[in-house]
């Protein structure tokens, strides 16, 4: 923003996708770019899309004055980039002018300059109100005109013209074997210099795109690739320049259960990166499947790349494990997109997967195998599209799921030295023990959530990969059959603790029992007693009531009983008062 | 050869000129030195060594630009012959008449 402050070199955009982010914002406008290259490099494939891209897209139509084909030919030739020449000619937005000298038919006799061409560029300009220019290639000319000492000045007086007219002109010219162009055009054009090339690595062709120089303005200085295809020309990076891509904090399903706790019980990031890595066979593919799987379930759009499967191939060995990837392809959320990796370089593979995620809009992309890409080119060059695949997902905000072939013994070191790129990091290994082989995972590392540091065993059943428990055992990890025996012997022991349990509780009660029949018993005891008691008290009573009973007839029997009825006093006493 | 020629140059001048042998245009640009003097130079020679068998038409291209592409003009002056085909062109101001005579393919009349 504090560019914008200063005064800046006013650009107009090629519209090429791609050099415009180099560019910092196009070439510099109502000023000659000079774009120089071998044969068959695509300079004036470059030149057009750039008239092509300012008519159509920008509203400034463009002159094209060709050199060496004619407006017929040329319109050929990009027709199958979608450019319709005829139809921007027709519709006043482009007019090529073909200037063709025939050294046969024409004789030069004293002096002479090239003021024709002016004319004919300048009317081209006025009749349409140009704002580009493509001249393709003016050197067609030396070979045309003996006099080089006036096809020199005119040359220079043209650049110099054309920057007077204010449009924005590129011009192409041949690379020479130790100038830039053969006849030294950059010379004139000092503006601006594009470099193409073209070259072949292990058997595949790359061409390159290098800016020489931009006068007045910063601009990427490296070598990029780029390429063309049926979307015209694409130079990559596309997004890479810088580290601007927002983060999201939604979560998103692995597809598997058991790894979501893993990863704090919610899976990835969206828009992250995840690495796979393991040796072959240890489920991979399997786990990229799963998290498509997922991401189609939710409505998600997905896209596979397989290096090593066909569609066809891919569909049904996951449905082995339960996962009907098929039906995510007929409904258009998922699309797979196998090719070997040798089909095409390095870039070719990039700008499909720009072009396919453009396309699908996906939300999810897999990867798989990355390192399938490594024979492709030198490790420099896969690290560097690792990198630009990386953060073009990234900055789309897809979440990207890779997989990569480790060597078993070297786990730690991916061959594409990528780890530390990616967000989250997953290690597959095989567990050799006791005869027989056991798939492991564990998260190595998953920035910004908590993660599991367990080592989990996982099985790929036919409902999918299921997660085990991983037992530790004297000898280190338990898994496999070692693992299920000490499954048995933990249900064994359960049972026994239940058991035991169960006596425990038993005997308790037995107790308890015995208790309760021994209070009856006392109950019982307490209750005879009691009606002892009774009974005694009872008999006494009785006793005594006999007693007075004998005691009175006794008396009464002694005439000692008044007609009362009263006791005389037995001692007598009772006479006394 | 020689004397076909000559007759018919000759014959072709005294009855009418309806189609003339040489038909020659020059593209200029405006009343540049260089344009006078290659007007110059073309009327001399073809006074001395057309006979009159001739027409020149003069073309500025500054007024009709849109004429330059037809004949392919980029070199200013540009003297077309269209007739007698096949067309040829002589850039440059013609002050080599030599040069002239044998691009315009004429035989000398002497």
């Amino acid at each position: 923003m504090k560019e914008k402050s200063r005064p800046r070199l006013s650009k107009a955009l090629t519209g090429i996708s791609g050099l415009d982010e180099i560019t910092l914002g196009g070439l510099p406008r109502g000023r000659p770019t000079l774009i120089c290259g071998g044969a068959g490099c695509g300079k004036t494939l470059f030149g057009l899309e750039f008239l092509v891209r300012g008519a159509t897209e920008f509203g400034e139509p463009g002159v094209c004055i060709s050199f060496e084909e004619s407006g017929h030919d040329l319109a050929m030739n990009v027709a199958s980039l979608g450019f319709d020449l005829e139809k921007l000619q027709r519709t006043k937005k482009l007019v090529i002018d073909h200037i063709y000298i025939d050294k046969s038919e024409i004789a030069e006799t004293g002096e002479y300059d090239l003021e024709g061409l002016f004319i004919r560029l300048d009317a081209a300009i006025n009749s349409i109100g140009a704002k580009r220019v493509l001249l393709d290639t003016p050197e067609a000319l030396f070979a045309g005109l003996s006099d080089v000492g006036v096809l020199r000045s005119e040359l220079r007086r043209l650049f110099g013209w054309l920057k007077e007219k204010g449009v924005t002109a590129v011009i192409t010219g041949e690379r020479g074997v130790a100038t830039l162009t053969r006849h030294g055009l950059e010379e004139y054009v000092s503006d601006c210099v594009i470099l193409l090339d073209h070259r072949v690595q292990n058997d595949a062709v790359t061409r390159r795109l290098r800016i020489l120089k931009y006068r007045g303005s910063t601009h990427g200085t490296n070598e990029y690739p780029f390429l063309i295809d049926e979307h015209g020309i694409s130079v990559l990076p596309v997004t890479s320049l810088g580290l601007t891509h927002g983060a999201s904090k939604e979560r998103i399903s692995t597809g598997i259960a058991g790894l979501d706790d893993m990863l704090s019980g919610q899976g990835y990031f969206r828009g992250s990166s995840i690495l796979a890595t393991g040796a072959a066979g240890t489920g991979k593919t399997t786990m990229g499947a799963h998290f498509v799987d997922a991401a189609c379930q939710r409505g998600e759009s997905a896209i596979l790349f397989a290096f090593e499967e066909s569609p066809q191939q891919l569909i049904r060995n996951m449905r082995s494990i339960g996962l009907d990837l098929g039906r995510w392809v007929k409904k258009g959320l998922l699309h797979i997109e196998a090719a070997r990796p040798t089909a095409f370089g390095l870039e070719m593979h990039l700008v499909r997967m720009h072009h396919l995620l453009a396309e699908y809009k996906a939300n999810v992309v897999v990867i798989d195998p990355i390192s399938a890409l490594l024979p492709g080119g030198s490790a420099h060059d896969v690290h560097a599209l690792v990198l630009r695949v990386v953060d073009f997902l990234k900055q789309s905000g897809a979440t990207g799921f890779f997989t990569s072939v480790a060597v078993e013994d070297d786990m730690q070191s991916t061959a594409l030295s990528i780890s530390s790129l990616v967000d989250t990091w997953i290690l597959l290994r095989n567990i050799e023990v006791n005869g027989e082989r056991n798939r492991v995972l564990y998260v190595l590392k998953s920035r910004g959530m908590a993660h599991s540091n367990q080592i989990r065993e996982f099985l790929l059943t036919p409902h999918g990969v299921q997660l085990r428990d991983v037992y530790l055992g004297p000898g280190g990890v338990l898994t496999g059959s070692a693992r299920v025996a000490r499954e048995a012997e933990e249900r064994r022991e359960l049972l026994r603790q239940r058991q035991s349990e169960k006596d425990r509780q038993l005997s308790v009660k037995v107790a308890l029992r015995s208790l309760d029949a021994k209070i009856a018993e006392l109950q019982a005891e307490k209750e005879a007693r009691e009606n002892q008691l009774i009974a005694a008290i009872g008999e006494n009573e009785q006793q005594k009531a006999a007693l007075l009973a004998d005691r009175d007839s006794l008396r009464r029997s002694r005439g000692m009983i008044d007609s009362s009825g009263r006791s005389p006093r037995p001692n007598g006493r009772e006479s006394k008062p | 050869m020689k004397p076909v020629k000559q007759t018919k140059a000759k014959t072709a001048k005294k009855t009418k000129p309806t189609e003339p042998r040489y038909d020659l245009r020059l593209y200029v640009a405006g009343q540049t030195p260089r344009s006078l003097q290659a007007l110059s130079n073309l009327k001399k020679i073809c006074e001395e060594h057309l006979a009159g068998d001739y027409r020149v038409e003069i073309i500025d291209l500054l007024k009709k630009p849109q004429l330059a592409a037809g004949d392919q003009i980029l070199a200013i002056p540009t003297l077309v012959r269209t007739l007698p085909k096949p067309a040829r062109k002589i850039i440059g101001d013609l002050s080599n008449t030599d040069r002239v005579l044998v691009g315009l393919d004429i035989r000398l009349l002497r």
